[in-house]
């Protein structure tokens, strides 16, 4: 390649352009990563092509009261999910508020200088490691140790508060609750691990102008590390949430696989990743069809919290940090 | 190491016309083993301004924050002396920093506003200190003084950090003195400000001194003599192994830069060395 600006060397300088094997590495690296997200979008769209196609019968069949009806019966061929919608959705907000609340709680505790820097990231790990417990393992903790530990109190909350809705019913074994507990531990890893990296980049200055305004400690975090963090704690929900909605098997063992819809904590109920796991392996070719269409739901409801968690996201970004 | 250390040179301290709002006497401050300044009297004069100027790494800031506390933020900072404010040593066990940071304000070197909207910035100590007067007329005020009201009263909603640099400094002025704390400290406040912002900024320090006192921290040796009445000059004593600042002399900012009695002082104004 020629050097245009040879001149500019005259007086012995060594500046040159790359060169022509620099420019080839270049545009290989560009070819490699736009073709890895090519494949990726790909993807995305082959499945979702696929589940449509197999759907496509149930859709036609089904149409609309798929998602309004609360039967689930295979032998009349009666198919329709709206008590697993609700089920997805209670189950998801519910570990959403606990898990959340507690991954948060623990991200401020790791990062606002309440212990020293060893021990968080000791911490840290060890609430990481959460994550790598298997879901099946989860389930069984679920059945064999959490359904008999909530059982009294639920006895209990049901006899004396059984008016209040969400205590309407009693906890016969698996329910809402046990299901809801685990999920919110499942998701806790996500939401403390993603919170605390939001908190870690909140630059020392903004620290240092929160105490030289006089803050005590609580409203320095409340006040201003909260809201500096708060789209990346945002994220760490919306992350937190989507694994809820999507995780099965622990769901599958713990929640009772129960087409009704119910406020009570302690009632059986059902969630569509659940109502999958449980019924493939016996559905027939009818069966099928209107699970793929029910998978399809499951995907519809994931890509909408998704889209309006980045919304919500990205207008606390633009009130907050002033970014277009 | 010298063995046969001489005596450390300790400047004369300086005996200030007026009152004294703060009286700090800093015998040793540390950094876990690091002595980081040493033996140095700072009288802060009521309703004046007082100038740090020095070299990089003389502790003139350290000495700054020392004055309200804030380097307890930093976990290995240990204080030797006392700071006295309206006769009480702010080091004392009884007191909160957090008490002492209310009345004695800050502005930092970097711009550091909050992820909030320029009025929640401004009104944040308002709110923190339970105001319960018109905050909507103090943060106008604290946004006029601050030379930033004509370019932000159209977009308060807006956020902080969408202002430029120079807006987001003059913003944080603006956050300081709306509770208009007694005492304002300001660690090189104009060094992210462009020549018309920092003379706002100047004027500013002038028309707040009729009320309030107030030290600064300046690498700009025209500033100080802009608008100091006190200067106070340190440097950095490599003699002893570490790099530890002191300070070397006190007075009335036109005796240090016309008369000083000190040779270090003679060679730092006139630019002899860093």
């Amino acid at each position: 390649m020629s050097n245009l600006f040879q001149a500019a060397n005259a007086s012995g300088g060594v500046s040159g352009p790359p060169s022509a094997g620099e420019y080839a590495t270049d545009r290989l690296f560009r070819g490699i990563a736009l073709s890895s997200a090519f494949v990726i979008i790909l993807l995305v769209a082959y499945i979702l092509w696929e589940l449509g196609r197999e759907a496509a019968p149930a859709v036609g069949e089904y149409g609309l009261s798929f998602i309004t009806g609360s039967t689930w019966n295979a032998s009349k061929a009666q198919f329709s999910v709206l008590p697993e919608i609700w089920g997805t959705l209670y189950s998801s907000l519910l570990a959403l508020v606990l898990g959340g609340a507690f991954g948060i709680a623990i991200a401020i505790f790791l990062t606002q200088d309440f212990i020293n820097h060893r021990l968080a990231t000791v911490f840290r790990t060890i609430v990481e490691m959460l994550a790598a417990i298997p879901s099946v393992v989860f389930g069984l903790w679920g059945i064999y140790v959490l359904i008999p530990l909530l059982k009294p109190g639920a006895e209990w909350l049901h006899q004396s508060l059984g008016w209040f809705p969400l205590f309407g019913t009693d906890l016969a074994g698996p329910g809402m609750a046990p299901a809801a507990l685990v999920l919110a531990i499942m998701i806790l890893p996500t939401v403390a691990a993603i919170s605390v990296d939001a908190f870690r980049r909140i630059p020392y200055k903004v620290k240092e102008a929160a105490y030289g305004m006089g803050t005590t400690r609580w409203e320095a975090i409340l006040k201003v590390m909260l809201p500096t963090a708060s789209s990346g704690v945002l994220a760490a929900l919306v992350l937190g949430f989507g694994r809820a909605l999507g995780e099965t098997m622990a769901l599958a063992m713990l929640i009772g696989n129960s087409n009704q819809i119910s406020l009570s904590l302690f009632s059986p109920a059902n969630t569509l990743a659940s109502l999958l796991a449980s019924n493939f392996p016996e559905a027939g070719r009818v069966e099928v069809q209107a699970l793929m269409y029910a998978a399809l739901v499951l995907l519809a409801i994931t890509f909408l919290v998704n889209v309006a968690g980045l919304a919500v996201q990205q207008y606390t970004i633009r009130k907050f940090e002033g970014k277009p | 190491m010298n063995a046969t250390a001489e005596a450390l040179f300790v400047a004369e301290p300086f005996q200030a016309a007026g009152d004294v709002v703060i009286d700090c006497t800093v015998n040793k401050i540390f950094y876990g083993d690091f002595l980081a300044v040493r033996d140095s009297v700072v009288p802060i004069e009521k309703k004046k301004i007082t100038g740090f100027i020095g070299p990089s790494g003389c502790g003139k800031s350290t000495v700054l924050r020392s004055l309200n506390r804030m380097n307890d933020l930093i976990s290995v900072f240990r204080f030797e002396g006392n700071v006295i404010y309206h006769g009480q040593d702010i080091y004392a066990k009884k007191v909160d920093p957090v008490v002492v940071r209310r009345y004695i304000g800050m502005v930092f070197q970097q711009p550091n506003p909050f992820s909030m909207s320029i009025f929640d910035n401004v009104a944040f100590g308002l709110r923190l200190n339970r105001f319960k007067g018109d905050i909507e007329e103090r943060v106008e005020r604290a946004l006029q003084r601050a030379a930033l009201w004509k370019e932000v009263k159209d977009k308060l909603k807006n956020s902080g950090l969408s202002l430029s640099g120079g807006q987001q400094q003059r913003l944080c002025i603006a956050r300081a003195i709306a509770t208009e704390p007694d005492v304002l400290l300001m660690d090189e406040p104009c060094s992210a400000l462009d020549p018309i912002a920092t003379r706002q900024v100047e004027e500013l320090m002038l028309e707040l001194k009729e009320n309030y006192t107030l030290a600064m921290v300046t690498h700009n040796m025209q500033q100080a003599t802009r608008v100091a009445d006190t200067t106070a000059f340190f440097s950095v004593d490599i003699s002893q192994g570490g790099r530890t600042g002191y300070l070397v002399e006190m007075g009335p900012t036109r005796q240090i830069f016309e008369d000083p009695r000190e040779q270090l002082t003679k060679e730092y104004i006139s630019g002899e060395f860093s």
